[in-house]
């Protein structure tokens, strides 16, 4: 059963020390309401699965500077300056993932797979610490499944389903993440009937939703 | 030459190494301008990482969509018959085989094909993003470079030193003075350009280069 909440009652679903994905490509498709809710709640001691940690005046790079988190997952801290220098001073642990087996990463999570082979990394220190693989006189990388306990992804359209469509770039890491956290939030602009969306058009079947917030606009 | 010119040089003579319905991908920065020189009716696809196969140019101003943009994060547009999609899609793309270059920028390239261009330990960790994906993945990679860096050494090494964005990939290296082929043999000099000679790009270059008996001109 999908119910529909607003952004400050949906949150309370992250406490501290969670594990929280957000979608997102540098803000492109992060859902702000639920950002700036879970900014507003001040949740910390937090780990971030998200491609990267966007601006610091945009996206989830806000909680990189309300300090919400001891570690992040991504692919990408290049545009959030307050990200390197807190990894520079100890405060915030850092895991950079190339972006393509991150993706693969959380997509194992979502359909119960113990991991992904990738080529990706092999001679460089992506591969450290990491188990290796030989396919086919071939070596890869064993990337393990990563699990998130709350996801926070953002979708054009809802049914009340729970099912859901999105928008051009906007949609990047937010159809992975809902399949591959306990509790999963979407932030969307519009909600309508079941039966209002083309069966054929639905990118997240509602199966994986638990949560649908309306977006504010700001 | 001013650094405009420079950069303009290197994307022009990077287009014509994209050929009419190939599928590339840009990287940030530099590579970004080799759009600006693929000719219309070339029926080229670009992909941007975040997920966009048919990326078109840039909208005038007061017409972005919040919702497309490049890796760059900045406003693009989609051309008719372009599509949207997930990240796990997107470097299915990259890594499956299905991109026929990508072009990236260097902070440093070896002549065995070795490319580092994500961190500077200790100074600059932006991470990796895409570029390790699409270096492994892309069928053709190809890196444009000012020829030495901003104290005025090579970047063009015998052996990479800072950390690798991966191993023996590259192929071809544009710079504002030469085109270089990395091959099996090592890297060869294809084309200096019309206000260099040999002797400045060897000059410049800490590589050893194969000098072919033809250099041809680059244009």
């Amino acid at each position: 059963m999908i119910e529909i909440l607003s952004a400050k009652e949906s949150v309370k679903q992250i406490t501290d020390g969670s594990t929280v994905m957000v979608g997102g490509f540098l803000a492109t498709g992060t859902p702000e309401t639920l950002v700036d809710a879970l900014q507003e709640q001040g949740t910390g001691k937090l780990t971030l699965v998200a491609n990267d940690t966007s601006f610091p005046e945009k996206g989830i790079g806000k909680l990189i500077v309300s300090n919400q988190f001891e570690k992040v997952i991504v692919s990408h801290i290049g545009t959030n300056k307050y990200t390197g220098e807190k990894m520079n001073n100890g405060e915030l642990e850092v895991d950079l993932v190339p972006q393509g087996t991150l993706a693969e990463q959380v997509r194992a999570a979502g359909a119960g797979l113990g991991g992904i082979l990738t080529p990706t990394g092999i001679g460089t220190v992506a591969e450290e610490g990491k188990q290796k693989l030989t396919v086919d006189e071939k070596e890869y990388i064993l990337a393990e499944p990563i699990e998130g306990d709350v996801a926070l992804i953002k979708a054009e359209k809802a049914d009340k389903n729970g099912n859901l469509v999105y928008r051009l770039s906007a949609r990047n890491f937010n159809p992975l993440m809902a399949k591959a956290a306990k509790v999963v939030i979407a932030e969307v602009g519009e909600i309508v009937e079941p039966g209002e969306l083309d069966p054929d058009e639905v990118i997240t079947p509602g199966v994986y939703v638990d949560y649908l917030v309306r977006r504010e606009e700001g | 030459m001013d650094k405009k010119e420079k950069r303009n040089l290197i994307a022009k003579r990077i287009a014509q190494e994209i050929q009419p319905g190939e599928v590339v991908n840009l990287g940030i920065g530099m590579p970004t301008l080799v759009a600006n020189f693929i000719e219309d009716g070339e029926n080229i696809l670009i992909q941007s990482e975040n997920g966009v196969l048919g990326v078109g140019p840039a909208p005038e101003e007061g017409q972005e969509d919040p919702d497309l943009t490049n890796a760059g994060g900045q406003p693009v547009t989609i051309i008719p018959g372009g599509v949207g999609f997930d990240s796990a899609e997107s470097f299915s793309i990259i890594r499956g085989g299905h991109l026929d270059s990508t072009v990236l920028g260097a902070l440093e390239v070896d002549q065995e094909g070795n490319l580092a261009n994500w961190m500077i330990p200790g100074k600059l960790v932006p991470g990796m993003g895409g570029a390790m994906d699409l270096v492994v993945g892309a069928k053709k990679v190809i890196i444009a470079t000012e020829h030495v860096n901003k104290n005025g050494a090579p970047k063009i090494l015998k052996k990479c030193t800072l950390p690798l964005t991966a191993e023996k990939e590259v192929d071809m290296i544009v710079t504002e003075l030469c085109v270089i082929e990395i091959t099996e043999e090592g890297a060869v000099l294809r084309e200096v350009a019309e206000q260099s000679s040999i002797e400045e790009v060897q000059d410049k270059t800490e590589a050893d280069l194969i000098i072919p008996d033809n250099v041809g001109v680059l244009k």
